[in-house]
């Protein structure tokens, strides 16, 4: 192999410096899932700390905070992908088909904006509408007398804020990726559709439809892949330290970062990392699996 | 009969176009509104969002809360300092690994470039999680408060040399290498001269994901930065909100109101807009960039 390499040095040398990234950034790191297994003690360092075994996972799944964490996680990640692709294309298929062209262009770049801007402005917006005193939308309902809404301390309303937020993020994104996809799809079978006698709808259920099923499932692949990981940033941003709302909101992204910045609890931290990683790992083998046997084209490898 | 059929396509064509006007209309609103208020926000007085709540027009217009920002400037300048110093850079040594590693792996006679792309992108599948990877760069390394823990973790990821790969391998002609080789010149020679030509757009579009990703960084602040002077941009903003939060509410629990003298609503939105105003301002300009690399990239991908 070596021999090999040394043909090819200087390409090899062009890729050194990218595998070195991964190496250290990514590689390195998996030593320390050594802690999960530890109850971690400062003055020990990584190899001072007590050895524990599955301590750690137990606590995690006896006090509930595993299953909650998961259901969650995949819950919100199965609506963020059901529904943001679904949008998504939706909007792109009326996108594709409107006529007025500085109205696309318009509308596109607008819907594009909110994916520019920070989470931490996110959670100002957030904070601008809801918040009891002043927010925008207590506002209006204070002038149609409906009352104030304590919205920061109801947490079953963020489930649902959460996931607008989500699609109100990521709506311009996807749907650029979809309009990509469905400008390539042949003239040709409109045409040929149109003759037939289809109508603009059935034109877009049985052509514009099934085309797109490759763009979905290679997006569905990639945000299976991070489905144990969710959008941390969304939920840290929307939900701080609002403990009120874990319950509803709390994934495991969110818990790992408090267990690591609050209460330096890291050999548990380091076990719900762990956790999340390999369930996720498991989780898009398998789904890989079933695509893979389904239509073999469709499949990551 | 044809014509009657035709007669009802463009029936439901209109009323599909009424629907797909008034859809994109709406949620194109929806996208633009948040900005607004916080806009009119920033523009009212800080008592007659206290007393009136957040509208979409200011009704009471003030420029107090950002007095109130530019009265200590040296912070805000110098998280611009830093946030513009890591976007460069960060940008530009990304830029430059992620294009020679994306040129390497799809030159079909790199012989082992699938095995480096699964090295690359098993970092997606599995990893060892946050709390291994945070005390390796702070604790091992010692990275702590510095500019190379703000820019390394964000040089390069595996979704965009997938990117930069398909980007080279539709705009670079393998023949054109191969005469290039003939000519005698080495592949750093051909990467330098002749890719980076003809990759542009493609360079364009990653440097962009690669500016935005530093630009809207809080996360790595939030971990290992201690200096208040070094904190990035969104950081700031972030803290600036939490901390006016944090300052009012002790203000209450000792019945002092400052409000006469912190005007934190006003202040909050203003900073918000003086944090995201640059991108905002470039958004016009650099949109169409990134929505057109997105398009070629998604279409080859």
């Amino acid at each position: 192999m070596l021999k090999e390499l040394n043909k090819n040095k200087i390409m090899f040398l062009m890729l050194l410096p990218t595998l070195i990234f991964f190496l250290i950034n990514s590689y390195f790191p998996m030593v320390g899932i050594y802690y999960a297994f530890t109850r971690y003690d400062f003055e020990g360092g990584l190899f001072g700390s007590p050895f524990v075994g599955l301590e750690n996972f137990k606590f995690l799944w006896q006090s509930g905070m595993l299953l909650k964490l998961t259901t969650n996680t995949v819950g919100y990640n199965l609506a963020f992908i059901i529904l943001g692709n679904g949008l998504a294309i939706f909007c792109a298929i009326l996108l594709s088909e409107i006529r007025g062209k500085v109205f696309k262009k318009i509308t596109q770049s607008v819907m594009f904006l909110p994916y520019f801007i920070s989470f931490v402005l996110l959670s100002v917006i957030a904070y601008n509408m809801f918040n009891y005193e002043s927010g925008f939308v207590n506002t209006v309902l204070k002038r149609f007398e409906a009352g104030p809404i304590d919205i920061y301390n109801t947490p079953w309303i963020w489930v649902f804020l959460i996931i607008i937020f989500f699609l109100w993020k990521n709506l311009g994104y996807s749907m650029v990726i979809y309009l990509a996809a469905i400008t390539g799809i042949s003239d040709e079978y409109y045409e040929a559709a149109r003759i037939d006698g289809a109508n603009i709808f059935q034109r877009i259920w049985y052509i514009t439809v099934p085309m797109l099923k490759p763009t979905f499932v290679i997006l569905l692949l990639f945000s299976l892949g991070s489905i144990m990981k969710g959008q941390f940033d969304l939920f840290y941003q929307l939900i701080g330290n609002n403990g009120v709302l874990y319950n509803a909101t709390d994934i495991i992204d969110t818990y790992v970062y408090r267990s690591l910045k609050v209460t330096f609890d890291i050999g548990m931290a380091t076990a719900a990392g762990l956790y999340q990683s390999l369930f996720g790992f498991i989780l898009i083998m398998t789904v890989n699996y079933i695509i893979r046997k389904v239509n073999e084209d469709y499949a990551l490898f | 009969m044809h014509t009657r059929v035709r007669a009802r396509d463009s029936e439901f064509t209109l009323l599909f176009q009424i629907i797909a006007y008034s859809m994109i209309l709406i949620l194109s609103l929806i996208c633009i509104i948040p900005f607004l208020l916080i806009l009119s926000g920033s523009f009212s007085s800080n008592e007659s969002i206290v007393r009136d709540g957040y509208h979409l027009f200011p009704t009471d217009f003030s420029l107090e809360g950002y007095k109130m920002v530019f009265k200590f400037p040296t912070q805000v300048l110098k998280a611009y300092g830093v946030t513009v110093f890591t976007t460069v850079v960060g940008t530009a040594l990304g830029l430059f690994f992620i294009t020679m590693a994306g040129f390497v792996l799809q030159r079909k006679d790199f012989k082992y470039r699938n095995a480096f792309s699964f090295f690359i992108y098993f970092t997606t599948l599995f990893g060892g999680g946050l709390v291994p990877w945070y005390i390796m760069l702070a604790n091992y390394f010692n990275l702590t408060d510095t500019y190379t823990v703000l820019i390394f973790p964000g040089l390069m990821t595996p979704f965009l040399i997938i990117l930069m790969k398909n980007f080279i391998r539709s705009a670079v002609p393998d023949e054109l290498i191969e005469s290039a080789k003939i000519d005698g010149a080495n592949d750093f020679r051909i990467y330098f001269s002749v890719v980076l030509k003809l990759a542009m757009p493609g360079i364009a579009t990653v440097g962009l994901f690669l500016a935005l990703g530093y630009w809207n960084d809080w996360f790595t602040s939030s971990l290992f930065i201690n200096n208040p002077d070094m904190y990035q941009l969104q950081f700031y903003l972030y803290n600036t909100m939490n901390t006016i939060t944090f300052i009012d509410q002790m203000a209450i629990g000792t019945g002092v109101t400052l409000s006469q003298d912190v005007p934190t609503e006003s202040t909050k939105m203003a900073m918000a807009i003086v944090v995201t105003g640059p991108i905002l301002f470039l958004y016009p300009f650099v949109q169409r960039y990134f929505v057109k690399g997105l398009t070629i990239g998604a279409v080859k991908g």
